[in-house]
């Protein structure tokens, strides 16, 4: 369950940085991403998997939440 | 680019790997590669962040070098207490010059070396008490002190001081900031952890400390430097582009910088971050809660310094963009005059790194306005994301390694024969004593600013100083020089 910085790069894309990993990659794509709620399962660039529950309203970004493996 | 073919550079691995016995061989063959710049992911091809080998000769440091030596030792008006035994901070006292104006031992304390100078009583009945006494008599000596961090040795983490107890209490008392640090030296595999520690230290116990005083004007163009530790005065040659174009510096993390500048810094529109190893978690926090941006920079090079100002120029309107341009145009004579001298003494010489933080990266650019090429770079304590951004920066095939030891990057120097490397003061005679021309890249060899256009004259002259030095065509004796040569007297 670590917990993940969530930002914008430069270029508009959502950013997963996990610091004890050195994990940075860009998110592909998010399970419920709507004007409501934000989370369920996130894919990122290199393929893994990971849940947060769905927030709502959505988070503003930059935010650290906890995932988990999913 | 390297003149040596990929093959090569892996056959070249292999055999400097081949003396190893199996375990270590297959552990450090994990830390070598071959540079393909198209590989966007560095953890396809090198590991890096873990554990040196027991055994092989290491230049890594410590958790306490990370966070006293780099991060907290700069800044000038705290008093940064070694807690522990003497050694750590009196064999390291005032080595990485972070140049600071101020009167030291009255308003600045940067060069001076404060320990509790821990004895075995310390030990055995702990020292906690010998801190609030020694806080007591700072408060006593050096009035003018601004604050004081308590920089952790190994003995505190083992016998389990609460410096955190005496800090708030001290703090009580004198109303100014202590910081105690958790930088025990077993801490992490490297300085990197130091770092990281002393950035959630400041997080924790000093940058929020004026959220609440809007007594701090700022204006739309405030920035900081983030990640300079002013060695030989390269935050200050990097501050006055940034003061030309238009911008307003309101801090200096942490090289000259003061308690003031590290509490004003919530209130800057944009982070500027040079060295991104040791400062990008401090950015990260300062985007997450105070939701200022931050941008990587490098001033190392006309080439890099013109492409940094324009980017950083692209956060603002068009007075800064405006500002940038003419900075770059002012310059221009200057450094075209400095690549016409130095680049037909340097062209095409070979270069190869290994240092820490950001510079086997950033130096790159520097080194090829002057037409030399980099054929090999390697980190002390860097991460997988630095090497992410390295790989882009090297040519084609050309060695990476990582926490080199001794012996493989003395075989490396032997067979790839450059003309200059640039690392530490331990590598140092080693190579010079092979007749290898060497710089240190650490402390610029008591040279510098390196940083800046300022500091790209010194850099070119320091350079060709050293690979062209007469000295190098002595290397043997003229009783073994044969008939034929004889020496020449200087002109």
């Amino acid at each position: 369950m670590p917990n993940v910085m969530l930002r914008k790069s430069a270029q508009g894309d959502l950013l997963f940085y996990v610091a004890k990993k050195d994990l940075e990659e860009t998110v592909v794509s998010v399970e419920t991403d709507t004007e409501t709620t934000w989370g369920g399962t996130v894919e990122l660039a290199d393929g893994s998997k990971w849940y947060v529950e769905p927030i709502s309203p959505p988070p503003a970004f930059p935010t650290t939440l906890r995932f988990k493996r999913a | 680019m390297s003149n040596m073919t990929r093959e090569q550079t892996e056959t070249l691995i292999e055999e400097v790997l081949e003396v190893y016995p199996d375990t270590a061989k297959k552990d450090r063959a994990k830390h070598l590669t071959v540079n393909d710049p198209s590989i966007e992911a560095s953890k396809k091809c090198i590991t890096s962040n873990r554990k040196s080998l027991p055994g092989v000769m290491t230049i890594r440091g410590c958790a306490y070098a990370g966070s006293k030596g780099v991060v907290w030792g700069p800044i000038k008006d705290m008093v940064h207490v070694s807690h522990g035994p003497v050694g750590c901070g009196q064999y390291s006292r005032a080595g990485r010059r972070n140049y600071y104006v101020g009167a030291t031992g009255v308003n600045t304390f940067g060069t001076m070396n404060f320990t509790s100078d821990f004895q075995e009583k310390d030990i055995v009945f702990g020292g906690d008490k010998k801190l609030d006494r020694l806080i007591d008599e700072i408060e006593t000596l050096f009035p003018l002190n601004k604050g004081v961090t308590v920089q952790s040795e190994c003995p505190i983490g083992l016998i389990g001081d609460d410096i955190e107890a005496v800090s708030k209490k001290k703090h009580a008392d004198t109303g100014k900031p202590i910081v105690p640090v958790r930088c025990e030296g077993f801490r992490g595999v490297s300085q990197s952890l130091g770092h990281h520690i002393a950035n959630d230290a400041v997080r924790d116990w000093m940058l929020h400390n004026r959220d609440n005083d809007n007594g701090f004007e700022s204006t739309p163009y405030d920035v900081t430097i983030i990640g300079d530790y002013n060695i030989g005065g390269d935050a200050w040659s990097s501050r006055i582009l940034l003061e030309e174009m238009g911008l307003r510096v309101i801090a200096q993390w942490s090289g000259d910088g003061t308690v003031a500048e590290i509490e004003n810094t919530p209130k800057a529109k944009l982070n500027l971050l040079h060295c991104y190893r040791s400062m990008n978690y401090i950015s990260r926090h300062m985007e997450e809660k105070y939701g200022i941006p931050w941008m990587e920079y490098n001033f190392f090079g006309p080439t890099k310094i013109a492409e940094s100002l324009r980017a950083i120029a692209e956060r603002f309107d068009d007075t800064i963009k405006e500002g940038a341009e003419r900075v770059i145009a002012k310059y221009r004579p200057e450094f075209e005059a400095v690549i016409a001298k130095y680049r037909p003494r340097l062209e095409g010489r070979k270069v190869m790194l290994y240092v820490g933080g950001l510079r086997p990266r950033h130096i790159i650019g520097a080194y090829e306005d002057l037409g030399m090429d980099v054929v090999g770079t390697g980190y002390e304590f860097a991460h997988n994301d630095d090497y992410d951004r390295t790989l882009k920066e090297m040519g084609n095939a050309t060695l990476i390694y990582d926490d080199v030891t001794g012996y493989e990057f003395e075989e490396f120097v032997k067979k790839v024969r450059p003309d200059l490397i640039g690392s530490g003061i331990k590598e140092k005679y080693i190579f010079q004593k092979m007749g290898v021309p060497f710089r240190q890249m650490h402390s610029w060899d008591y040279s510098g600013p390196y940083h800046g256009y300022d500091g790209f004259a010194i850099f070119a002259r320091d350079m060709d100083m050293t690979v062209n030095n007469p000295c190098w065509d002595n290397m043997t004796p003229p009783w073994l020089k044969g008939a034929g040569a004889s020496s020449l007297a200087a002109e």
